[in-house]
């Protein structure tokens, strides 16, 4: 019925973080109006910071989002200790870096299993999957559980972690509680091969659309690392990394009127972070599980399918199981012990980076000499992803304009929940308006 | 009898308290077993103009979320604020300690700060808005008390919500009093529930449940004067999610 003349307005996409936007205005094959649109309320994080001590710094910015809050406190954390001059131990970074696999495995399972698949099995949420296919149902269910009682151990809490001070940390589990969490996160490896049986039964529904773009994000030398947590800042466009501090010299933040939320440009029109930057950028080092998906799902390095970002995620949900289970060897290798924490305040100014599970975080914070906040700046993933996936529409719509109206809006839907956007996050952003 | 309609809607906020729904995992199909969920976009794509129950979550920063919110209340028989960000307007409100929302939106936007899809006011929490029947608080909520209260509405009771201090709960735990470690506490004033959850991991309570509703303002004196301080050090914590709560310690 489409025959080129299309109106589609999705308002609020729903099954992502936020609120977003589809417009899509096409008559007689002519598009007059594509956007991508991010009305969430804007909150002023950067300028709530001002005036608050470096203490608090972690727990304000940790409710920028309730799905990536450990990110967000990590590398405020990380970025707060060093504008003030602080080192942590070798035992703090390690504990941290468990926490912060907690929160990527949570993510990708959320996203694979609750918001992704109902997509790929044509169902309006997993609700009506339980019937469907109630023990893929269970077993997701089951991972994402662990995923919360792993970040409850070393975070204090599921959601806004309450351990992490600038220095250390106010609390670490016993050795016997990361046995125990060992235990259980080997017990689920089989859990991870039927969740990707059933992705694998339908990926067939993921569309095959190409654009290339640029990917960013992290990259650790030494050692070799599949990294979420160090590095520098690394692009497939060039070979040279950059340092996490010159973050503004990537980021190139601009404001568009379709957005509450900032926009980012590089070496092209836009980039693209997330699960398939890091892919892209670091396939090589993946655990030789996380390897076998992709494989089995023919990823590639250089691949520039925007639908296989969930397929990049499935591939790191694998890895960042093999990689705790190897952190927390080297943990009680060593010996676990509660460390004091001291730290004196001074002047600075500095940035940090981790990969959230959507991409790239930067945050940036200047301190005066009683480690009062004079300046924060925080540069958010899907913040990065927005123009991409303007100029993703921009080529996918005409390819597709013939197609029923019903299909365009779902493969739209379907390119931004892709993204995995987090949207909250982004104004510190989703919904689809669509005429054709 | 037909089953109620519950429809959770979102606000300014960082969606962290309905991610704890979505955390009680299978638990959600029994305690919502006695209901249908007819709106939920972060976690289904049905929506609904006809509910019971409407569940709020986030503060309310623009004039167009209060028309939308004054439109939920009109046909919500039971509205419930879900979390710190609906019940107290929870960390958003630190922008209203800014005399010019202007100088605000500035430090963000830069020169395009005039844009007008920028524009927002003062943070509300949902009670300055509408009528709020029940408070889940907290930040985020806590999943239990959450299933406690939704359970509690749909068998016809009156939930209970403890009004005594974190303190209680704490001692209770017996953890060692964070004020010996030079970490200033709120313990005091603020409403139990939480099962003193931050202190417990050896974090200071930041105040996410807002105070009791009748805060023992001469304790909380006692104890900064015990260790040393003065108000100024307290009203720098309380400040992060107490703004412009009444009453205040401070006043």
């Amino acid at each position: 019925m489409s025959k080129g003349t299309v109106n589609i307005n999705v308002h609020h996409v729903t099954r992502i973080e936020g609120h977003g936007n589809i417009v899509l205005n096409a008559k007689n094959g002519k598009i007059e109006k594509l956007e991508w649109q991010v009305p969430e309320a804007p909150r002023f994080f950067e300028a709530m910071m001002r005036g608050r001590s470096y203490e608090d710094i972690q727990t304000i910015v940790s409710r920028i989002c309730g799905i990536c809050s450990i990110s967000h406190s990590l590398v405020a954390t990380k970025a707060v200790e060093n504008a003030i001059g602080v080192k942590v131990s070798e035992q703090t970074d390690k504990v941290r870096l468990l926490m912060h696999y907690s929160e990527q495995f949570q993510s990708h399972v959320l996203h694979i299993g609750y918001l992704v698949a109902p997509d790929l099995f044509n169902a309006p949420s997993v609700v009506p999957l339980v019937a469907k296919a109630p023990d893929a149902v269970k077993t997701i269910i089951g991972l994402h559980r662990l995923a919360n009682e792993w970040s409850d151990l070393i975070a204090g809490r599921t959601t806004h972690p309450v351990t992490l001070r600038p220095g250390g940390m106010t609390k670490v589990p016993t050795e016997a509680e990361l046995r125990a969490l060992q235990d259980r996160i080997k017990k689920c490896v089989p859990d991870l091969k039927v969740v990707a049986d059933v992705v694998y039964s339908a990926a067939g529904n993921l569309p095959n659309f190409e654009r290339p773009t640029e990917y960013v994000s992290l990259k650790q030398d030494n050692p070799p690392t599949y990294t979420f947590y160090h590095g520098e800042i690394a692009s497939t466009d060039v070979e040279d990394t950059v340092a996490v501090n010159d973050w503004k010299t990537v980021a190139n933040e601009y404001v568009v009127d379709q957005s509450t939320a900032k926009w980012t440009k590089w070496h092209r029109d836009s980039y693209a972070v997330g699960a398939l930057a890091r892919f892209n950028n670091n396939a090589e080092l993946l655990s030789p599980m996380a390897k076998a998906i992709a494989q089995k799902f023919g990823l590639k390095k250089g691949c520039c399918n925007p639908y296989m970002n969930s397929i990049a995620q499935l591939a790191e949900a694998v890895h960042v199981i093999e990689a705790a289970i190897q952190l927390i060897d080297q943990l009680l290798t060593k010996g676990v012990r509660q460390e004091t924490v001291r730290v004196n305040p001074r002047a600075g100014k500095a940035s940090a980076a981790v990969e959230a599970p959507r991409g790239i975080l930067f945050h940036e914070y200047e301190f005066d000499r009683k480690g009062t906040c004079v300046g924060a700046d925080v540069c958010i993933p899907t913040n990065q992803n927005h123009a991409n996936i303007q100029k993703d529409f921009e080529k996918l719509v005409p390819e597709i304009l013939d197609e029923p109206e019903d299909q365009i809006r779902l493969k739209l839907e379907m390119l931004v929940r892709a993204y995995d956007p987090c949207v909250s996050c982004s104004t510190h952003m989703l919904d689809v308006k669509f005429v054709r | 009898m037909a089953k109620p309609k519950i429809a959770i809607f979102d606000f300014a906020c960082c969606e962290g308290c309905q991610l704890q729904i979505v955390n009680l995992e299978e638990e959600i199909l029994s305690l919502l077993g006695g209901a249908d969920v007819v709106e939920w976009r972060e976690a289904m794509s049905e929506k609904s103009d006809e509910y019971d129950i409407a569940v709020i979550e986030g503060s309310i920063t623009r004039l167009e979320d209060e028309e939308r919110l004054k439109l939920i209340r009109s046909r919500a028989k039971v509205l419930i604020a879900l979390g710190a960000c609906a019940t107290i307007g929870g960390i958003n409100k630190l922008k209203n300690n800014f005399d010019d929302l202007d100088e605000v939106k500035k430090c963000v936007y830069g020169r395009a700060a005039s844009k007008p899809h920028l524009h927002t006011g003062p943070t509300k929490a949902v009670g300055e808005v509408v009528q709020v029947d029940f408070c889940v608080h907290g930040c985020p909520i806590d999943r239990k008390e959450f299933t406690y209260i939704v359970r509690s509405l749909l068998m016809g009771k009156k939930p209970e919500i403890p009004d005594y201090p974190v303190c209680v709960e704490c001692k209770a735990k017996g953890n060692p009093c964070l004020w010996q470690y030079d970490q200033v506490c709120l313990g005091p004033v603020i409403r139990a529930g939480c099962g003193a959850r931050c202190p417990s991991n050896g974090f200071r309570c930041f105040g996410c449940r807002g105070y009791t509703s009748n805060p023992n303002v001469d304790a909380a004196k006692d104890v900064i004067t015990r260790y040393g301080l003065n108000i100024d050090d307290l009203k720098t914590k309380m400040v992060l999610f107490g703004s412009k709560q009444e009453p205040t310690i401070y006043e």
